[in-house]
């Protein structure tokens, strides 16, 4: 056991995000091993130092993680191929700090890879084929999909409090605005107002614009002791506070609006110690705008029903109150079916001061948040504050 | 909209109550007699007590109102492609419980937050045997 409190006996050392969008003579498990690659180089460690697996897929079940220590023909001393979702990867990099907290690995390596668009895979319209499954003859006979979910959460949201459709559009506008900065983001052309409004109608109050896009990628990251990333090239970026969380339908009384980045969140900050004002750049999981507005509201950034005021007029802009997804998000930069790594790698470039023309202005403190899931049905939240100087 | 047609529900020994109900054109909900929780969707154990002992099947009323809903424009799976626009729903029932349906029989822009919905059972073709339908909502 470390003398150093958890979390920040842990530290990232090292982040590669998958520099392409459309690998179609790729594998997941390809794309993952230059993603180990990159990271390893950044870290400045070697393959053989890695004694930590984690990660998780789209396609990656039961003794998937097996599947992958295989493929890198690696022997790890410490697997987790833990999958709640889109956020898993937020979550691997607490069980990972949690792990070397424990003394049961000191370099542990997160991955992630996908082909989800030139699978063609329809990632939120798809929903509710039927199956023969008794789990799901609640929800199949009725077409839940994924945008369907979200969209009765965003119905509720305008319903309970007034939001509006141009509200939503302005996290849409301001991720393409970033994307527009990163030269590696998939849509970078500017949007307006009336053009995420004009766009085609997918699931009332959601249009095409509203929704993140599909592409190919992945990315790793690599987290060691602070002892050991101290002597690493890059300077450490701190693990200062973790939560993760699990809300669902329960019993079916739950209050809707009420997601699990309002129990991981209210976890990661107690831990840091540190105020809302405090964070300098959020990294929010942008599956669709709504997204951004729940979780904002309810990681305490403004008050619940206040969001479509706080994304308006450049708030979570770069030079905004709170910058939110300087890469462009989900929104226009990438989304391989799992976004949750791409928090964690932008997040740490960022606190790094390596972003050139997206770069947040000398940030100390960095959140990110992922979601798992369907906010508007169940879900998983996983929380991350990380820090560097002091 | 055009009718959707449902993918046919499945049961478990656990569920089989629900869907039986709905065969017979009633909404069946569970009740725990020990500390009575009303619970949906239905369990072999009350989630509270966690024990099997002392849940009931009730029907219920079949009334409710609509917590939230979307018009689905776009949805590529069998059965709803056709159907779209179609309106999914979350209906509170008037007995607590909150259960995901369809609001079917109305134009989409007649469904509101808060409006009074009443159940409504489909029919299912099926091969197997099972006297299942499935329950959606009419405006009331």
């Amino acid at each position: 056991m470390s003398e150093i409190p958890f979390p920040e006996t842990a530290a990232i050392a090292g982040v590669y995000e998958h520099p392409s969008r459309f690998s179609p003579n790729k594998t997941e498990f390809q794309i993952m091993a230059e993603c180990a690659k990159g990271a390893l180089e950044d870290a400045g460690v070697t393959r053989s130092e890695v004694d930590g697996l984690f990660g998780a897929s789209m396609s990656m079940g039961l003794m998937g993680i097996v599947d992958l220590a295989e493929y890198l023909d690696l022997r790890p001393d410490y697997l987790d191929g833990t999958n709640i979702g889109g956020s898993s990867f937020v979550a691997h990099v607490t069980h990972a700090a949690a792990a070397i907290h424990a003394g049961l690995c000191n370099v542990a390596l997160v991955l992630y890879g996908s082909t989800a668009a030139s699978n063609a895979m329809a990632i939120g319209t798809g929903g509710s084929g039927g199956s023969r499954n008794p789990d799901t003859a609640f929800s199949s006979p009725y077409g839940m999909t994924t945008v369907g979910s979200y969209a009765m959460y965003a119905n509720l949201h305008m319903s309970t409090y007034g939001t509006t459709s141009e509200q939503l559009a302005e996290i849409a506008i301001t991720m393409r605005r970033h994307a527009g900065l990163n030269p590696h983001a998939k849509m970078r052309s500017p949007i307006t107002v009336d053009d995420v409004l004009g766009s085609r109608m997918i699931s009332r109050p959601l249009h095409l614009l509203d929704c993140c896009i599909i592409s190919d990628g992945g990315g790793a990251v690599v987290v060691t002791s602070l002892e050991r990333a101290k002597d690493l090239p890059k300077p450490p970026v701190r693990i200062l506070g973790c939560g993760e969380a699990a809300q669902h339908q329960g019993v079916g009384r739950t209050d809707l609006l009420t997601i699990a980045a309002k129990q991981s969140g209210d976890t990661a900050f107690n831990m840091a110690g540190v105020e809302r004002s405090d964070i300098d750049l959020a990294m929010i999981y942008d599956s669709f705008t709504i997204t951004v507005l729940a979780t904002l509201e309810n990681l305490g950034f403004c008050e619940r029903g206040a969001g479509g005021d706080f994304v308006s007029g450049g708030g979570i802009s770069l030079d905004g109150v709170l910058p939110v997804n300087p890469d462009g998000g989900g929104l226009s930069s990438n989304h391989p079916g799992m976004r949750g790594i791409f928090l964690v790698i932008e997040a740490v470039k960022q606190l790094r001061q390596e972003c050139g023309d997206r770069q947040v202005k000398s940030p100390e403190l960095a959140l990110a948040h992922g979601t798992g899931g369907t906010i508007g049905d169940k879900h998983s939240g996983a929380t991350l504050i990380l820090g560097v100087g002091k | 909209m055009n009718e959707i047609k449902h993918p046919l529900p499945y049961a478990s020994w656990e569920t089989r109550g629900y869907w039986e109900g709905a065969g017979r054109g009633e909404l069946v909900l569970q009740r725990c007699l020990q500390c009575g929780l009303v619970q949906h969707r239905p369990r072999g154990i009350c989630v509270h007590c966690l024990e099997s002992g002392g849940l009931e099947h009730f029907v219920a009323s079949g009334n409710g109102e609509v917590y939230t809903f979307t018009v689905t424009e776009q949805n590529q799976a069998r059965g709803f492609a056709e159907a779209c626009p179609y309106v999914m729903a979350y209906v509170t029932l008037d007995e607590g419980p909150r259960i995901l349906t369809v609001i079917t029989d109305c134009a989409a822009d007649d469904v509101a937050v808060g409006i009074r919905v009443k159940a409504h059972f489909v029919d299912q073709e099926r091969d197997d045997g099972e006297p299942f339908a499935v329950p959606v909502f009419r405006l009331d």
